[in-house]
């Protein structure tokens, strides 16, 4: 009978013993499109949002996240928004994250109103998007962060009177087509044609739109294509018809020269010129750090880009939520957390703006050069902490 | 005058451009669902994995932009004999939703597979330089890998033509899928010839693949996102016609282009409006037996 008292000693005495602060685990579902066209996104920041957690294991205090997965699909934003309901219902997560396409982010708003549970937007970058709930904060970019600048910088640096603008059919298409207008416009350019160009679930022949901008000869021609095998087709198309020859311009966002699709675009990509918010190639100690673990963990030929940062900072805005709550996820403390949160991203210093949730950033403006048989990106000019002008400017749903 | 002349010759030469890529990658369907009547809507899955082969053989191996699209022709041609004496033989009497249920399952099966093996990401590939150019024509400049792409299209439709109507085994063939019974009584082992039809349709169907990654791209999904558009041009030209898919594909190219070209927020109004009222004067297809 003596080992039955040790027994219940021990217990007693181990019960004593809980520590005051208890463990917590958060848990945080994960809506990306893992599959369909442009899953390569998804891959892109997943692998981004894991390596923080995997390089920054003490970042969450004494608590764990756990990361629940779900697919997306196709970008409608239907299948985003039942696994968003099936995440919060059945799995009760504590916070909602990922969200490759404006739509997915778009449809699953409302749900993070009604549950109040925060919603990580690591991607999605129609502008309006943070207006949808006051639980929803940002990551990765509005299109108005590069739209609006290069417009203006088109007209007044670039010397383009002219423009014509090409975008893929979709929300944040047409949000980079209204921002880059009105950016170029008040500069006192003026914007010749508004192609819509497909859908961002196929990607389409661009020789019949590209060949009516070569006949209408704009100065510039802007694009906005999703990043991916749309943009590298467009900017093949782009050289295969001889646009440049003829004297127009290839401008647009960052997306036309991912960095995981910039090597295999060949001759055709020098000499673009974009807004971006991030390269690979980037020389700030936070993005050496996190090339080189981006490396040592996929491999030294495999790249980051705009995309894996999107979720490596997103993850490091929900650690910085778990640590600042000690695990204990509310939807209003939460997103008080988040309210002015600033962090020394690979990008360079990004903060979340306590009025709109949204990101704020450096935008650079960028060309593509060649160098040693190698493209790079060669940064013209910086413009600091740019915050969404789709707001600050009260455009449309911007301003509700 | 002579802009508008110039604009017209332009959009009818990259509007065959693109009809000969239409026809290229349905080309396979043509002969497995056209000729031997079995709906198989794992088509683009052959094609897919042709593109995957092609993709393999060039950037493991090393082996050159040609002889790797023969190689997936004959690599997935002999692959999908397996397939067929497995699977398809079973169900050439099937009605046609067992074929339309079993050959879109094939297609999420190997969209899966080549996903688990090959990841979601894009396989990049590179083209030869002398295919990678532009051919300038003055007025218009035209990629170098488009003119190819004429050429072998209309390689493909004489050999076709040739190999069914002046053949005796495209002529056993065309006897078979007519009247199976009568063809077997002559004394032509419909099997067997069944065999080699699908494994050539499939081998056309990767060799289709291999040449739209460096225009479509080549993710897994391939298999199924340009499914539509191989229906179209079977369905138009009319089942059983190899011409009937020629002279459909390049109606619907020609189309789709120049209506992208004059009015691009119609999208993809065109090639839909084009495919609805060419059904409704020809329910058959162009070239389709009633």
């Amino acid at each position: 009978m003596r080992w039955m008292r040790n027994v219940l000693v021990g217990a007693a005495l181990a019960g004593l013993a809980l520590p005051a602060a208890q463990a917590r685990t958060v848990k945080v579902g994960v809506v990306l499109a893992f599959s369909g066209v442009n899953a390569e996104w998804s891959e892109q920041i997943m692998r981004g949002a894991e390596l923080y957690l995997k390089q920054h294991p003490d970042s969450v205090g004494n608590n764990k996240i756990e990361l629940i997965k779900r697919d997306s699909k196709n970008p409608s934003g239907t299948v985003a928004r039942t696994e968003v309901q099936e995440l919060i219902t059945r799995e009760k997560v504590d916070i909602v994250a990922g969200f490759a396409f404006s739509p997915d982010a778009i449809a699953s708003a409302p749900l993070a109103t009604q549950a109040k549970v925060p919603m990580i937007v690591m991607n999605a970058g129609t502008a309006w998007i943070t207006n949808l709930s006051p639980y929803i904060a940002r990551t990765s970019f509005s299109m108005w962060d590069a739209a609006y600048p290069m417009g203006t910088y088109a007209a007044k640096t670039l010397g383009c009177k002219t423009a014509a603008v090409g975008y893929t059919d979709y929300p944040p298409g047409k949000d980079s087509l209204e921002a880059f207008t009105k950016g170029f416009e008040s500069a006192g350019g003026k914007v010749v044609d508004a192609i819509p160009m497909g859908n961002p679930a196929q990607v389409p022949d661009f020789t019949p739109f590209l060949q009516r901008v070569r006949d209408e000869k704009p100065n510039c021609l802007y694009v906005f294509v999703p990043a991916g095998e749309h943009a590298a087709a467009l900017v093949k198309t782009y050289g295969e018809l001889g646009l440049r020859a003829a004297g127009i311009k290839l401008i647009g966002p960052l997306d036309i020269i991912q960095d995981t699709k910039l090597q295999g675009m060949g001759k055709a990509a020098v000499g673009l010129v974009v807004m971006g918010h991030y390269a690979a190639d980037y020389t700030n100690p936070a993005n050496e750090v996190f090339v080189k673990a981006w490396r040592a963990a996929y491999g030294a030929n495999s790249t980051p880009d705009f995309m894996a940062v999107g979720g490596w900072d997103g993850m490091a805005a929900i650690a910085h939520v778990v640590k600042t709550l000690d695990g204990k996820i509310d939807g209003d403390k939460a997103m008080k957390a988040l309210e002015g949160w600033k962090f020394a991203s690979p990008r360079g210093p990004i903060m979340i703006d306590p009025k709109t949730r949204d990101i704020v950033q450096d935008e650079h403006v960028e060309e593509v050069v060649e160098k040693g048989g190698r493209l790079h990106v060669n940064v013209l000019e910086t413009i600091p902490q740019v915050k969404d002008p789709c707001k600050e400017l009260k455009v449309g749903k911007c301003a509700q | 005058m002579q802009h508008v002349l110039n604009v017209a010759v332009g959009l009818l030469l990259d509007g065959l451009a693109y009809g000969m890529i239409l026809f290229i990658i349905s080309v396979g369907l043509s002969v497995t669902m056209g000729l031997m009547g079995f709906v198989n809507l794992a088509h683009g899955a052959f094609a897919m994995a042709g593109g995957y082969v092609t993709v393999t053989l060039m950037s493991a191996l090393g082996v050159p932009f040609l002889p790797a699209l023969a190689g997936a022709f004959v690599i997935v041609g002999a692959a999908s004999v397996a397939f067929e004496r497995l699977l398809y033989a079973r169900l050439y009497r099937a009605n046609e939703l067992d074929q339309v249920l079993f050959s879109i399952g094939l297609v999420f099966m190997a969209i899966a597979a080549f996903t688990y093996f090959y990841g979601p990401a894009p396989r990049p590939i590179r083209v030869p330089a002398y295919l990678s150019g532009s051919v300038d024509l003055g007025f218009r400049t035209l990629p170098a890998y488009r003119v190819f792409m004429v050429a072998v299209g209309a390689a493909l439709v004489a050999a076709l033509w040739f190999g069914f109507e002046r053949t005796s085994l495209g002529a056993k063939i065309r006897a078979a899928v007519d009247n199976r019974h009568m063809a077997q009584s002559v004394g032509i082992h419909v099997d067997r010839l069944f065999t080699m039809t699908f494994a050539l349709g499939s081998g056309l169907a990767a060799l289709g693949g291999g040449l739209a990654v460096n225009l479509l791209g080549l993710t897994p999904t391939f298999a199924i996102q340009y499914l539509v558009f191989f229906l179209i041009v079977v369905a138009v030209g009319g089942l059983g016609s190899i011409r009937g898919a020629v002279v459909a594909a390049l109606v619907l190219g020609i189309t789709d282009n120049a209506g992208k070209y004059l009015y691009p927020a119609g999208g993809a109004f065109f090639i839909y409006a084009a495919t609805i009222a060419l059904l409704l004067l020809r329910p058959a297809g162009l070239y389709g037996r009633d």
